[in-house]
């Protein structure tokens, strides 16, 4: 009986708000964070590789840095994103405020340390002997790169979702520099599932809050399920 | 490391703009007059945008004209910066000093008497400072000081919030020096009702807010605002302003103007009237008169040897 209301669940009826509306927050929220942490991605992996790979003074510091960045506030990154996106700021001509562009680029800031740090832990402990043995067998640096990579794929896929994680689920900045807009018509343009659920919980709609929120912790989940089964899937040694 | 990211951040930026075709509005400086395909962003208050009035407004005006409205909920006082910050054309506010402010300084023209509604004192059903039924607010916020009864305060530049604070002043209370029960929740109303529902506190609330959430609420009506009789202090009229284009050139002046016409015109003033929440309307229209007042369109104490902006309105 239990069992039964569960497997079913709440009716589509039930459902306290128009599909379309949800389903466009839902676009709005993947395209923001999954183009934030694509780039992102393609920016950290490099650095984590170089700073893994190279031996230097100030390796140490450099690290620290990385590893503060992981903690940055990401209010504080939405506001300067905002004054170097609005009108009076340095990137005024582009128009970019309360748009998904400005989103992107206040979660690419605050996912790249995120990858990085997380990304040098896992390049940094791929044993020296496999590079050495790599070096060995007649490997250019581009090959050593990868055979790295290959071996630190299950840290770079938790750095990537780690990033992914920090970024779909941060509100403060993307309420910022977005304004958390929705048209006439029912349909997001700047509005995530955070600052939805944000927007209800503010005009003491509970249930549709918790409705969101569950949405967003199932997109997590599936999104992190999707990576650790590519990350499994690459294949071993050649 | 940090400076090659700010350049591929700023790169990052270039890109998307040439990438996304049509998501940079850049100048619209009147060629022929066309408005279609333009987006026009709007800061608005927490009030308008919480009980789905502009929704209700915004879908007919994007259809009539093939625009988009961008609609962003901020409070009063964060509407107006981002206003003259150029990153809005148009306002829709409930603050006069605060219009009459920004008009001064020359960021905002055009100004339109849009529509009112009052506010109402709320509170828990028990009522510890024992206001209910009085007509005087500041009697009333005087009593609620006197028994240290918990309220909360908007505490974020809004209308609201600079409502509130007048009636203070009218009370010749310090609002620095009031103790623990006297909370300022930084918030938006919606917001400021429930944490006044949780803390069984006094707040200020506009009628609307407060009769679109009264299901959620555990909260009473104690002092009446003028659209029930009750204190002439607590009206509070909406204006709406848009923003000068001899300003910030790259405004939609047009497209803001557009808007104006459609809201306190008879199709919008309509919309407005026949706007309801639980059965109950939630804003009066006002911006249809025959009698215009021309003091809507100006700011407090302003005349016209002031060689101030020429205030003359030619939309239609």
């Amino acid at each position: 009986m239990l069992l039964e209301s569960i497997v079913i669940g709440p009716s589509l009826a039930a459902f306290p708000f128009e599909w379309n509306y949800v389903w466009s927050i839902i676009v709005v929220s993947l395209y923001v964070s999954v183009i934030a942490v694509a780039l992102s991605t393609l920016c950290s992996l490099p650095i984590a590789l170089a700073v893994g790979f190279a031996e230097f003074r100030g390796k140490q510091f450099l690290t620290s840095v990385i590893n503060t960045g992981m903690g940055f506030p990401s209010v504080v990154v939405g506001l300067l994103v905002l004054v170097a996106v609005s009108n009076q700021g340095p990137l005024g001509s582009l128009g970019l405020v309360f748009t998904r562009e400005a989103m992107i680029m206040s979660q690419f800031v605050l996912a790249a340390p995120v990858i990085t740090g997380v990304s040098l832990a896992a390049v940094s402990s791929v044993e020296a002997n496999v590079r050495d043995a790599a070096y060995a067998m007649g490997g250019t640096r581009l090959d050593v790169a990868l055979v790295t990579i290959k071996e630190a794929r299950y840290g770079i896929a938790t750095a990537v979702l780690a990033g992914f994680g920090r970024a779909i689920s941060e509100v403060g900045s993307v309420l910022i520099v977005g304004g958390n807009i929705a048209g006439a018509d029912g349909t997001s343009k700047t509005r995530t599932l955070t600052t939805a659920i944000q927007l209800e919980a503010q005009r003491g709609r509970y249930e549709t809050a918790m409705v969101l929120g569950a949405i967003l912790l199932v997109l997590v989940l599936v999104v992190n399920g999707i990576v650790i089964r590519l990350g499994s899937d690459e294949g071993g040694y050649r | 490391m940090t400076i090659q990211r700010r350049e591929f951040v700023a790169a990052l930026a270039t890109g998307s703009v040439a990438g996304l075709a049509g998501c940079a509005s850049l100048t619209s400086d009147s060629d022929g007059g066309s408005i279609t395909g333009e987006t026009l962003t709007l800061t608005t208050t927490s009030s308008t945008y919480n009980t789905g009035l502009l929704d209700e407004l915004n879908a007919p005006f994007e259809d009539r004209y093939g625009v988009t409205v961008d609609a962003v909920s901020q409070g009063t006082g964060q509407a107006l910066e981002t206003a003259r910050n150029g990153d809005s054309d148009v306002v829709m506010v409930h603050a006069r000093s605060l219009e009459d402010e920004f008009m001064r300084e020359g960021y905002g023209v055009n100004r339109r008497d849009l529509m009112y509604n009052d506010f109402v004192v709320v509170g828990g059903p028990d009522d510890p400072a024992g206001i209910g039924g009085g007509e005087d607010v500041v009697a009333s916020f005087e009593a609620i000081a006197e028994s240290e009864s918990a309220f909360v305060s908007r505490g974020d530049d809004s209308g609201t919030h600079t409502k509130e604070l007048e009636l203070w002043d009218e009370t010749g209370l310090a609002v620095e020096e009031f103790g623990d029960w006297y909370a300022e929740v930084g918030a938006g109303m919606g917001d400021a009702l429930n944490r006044a529902t949780q803390l069984d506190a006094y707040t200020l609330s506009d009628r609307g807010t407060y009769l679109d959430m009264q299901d959620e609420l555990d909260l009473e009506i104690h002092v009446q605002g003028p659209i029930e009789g009750g204190a002439e202090l607590l009206a509070n009229p909406y204006g709406i302003v848009a923003v000068n284009p001899a300003v910030h050139d790259h405004v939609e002046y047009d497209l803001a103007m557009a808007y104006i016409g459609f809201i306190t015109g008879p199709e919008g003033q309509e919309l407005i009237e026949n706007y309801t929440a639980n059965g109950e309307q939630l804003f009066y229209p006002e911006a249809l008169s025959e009698d215009p007042n021309f003091r809507q369109y100006v700011p407090e104490g302003w005349n016209g040897a002031d060689g101030g902006e020429s205030n003359d309105s030619s939309d239609g």
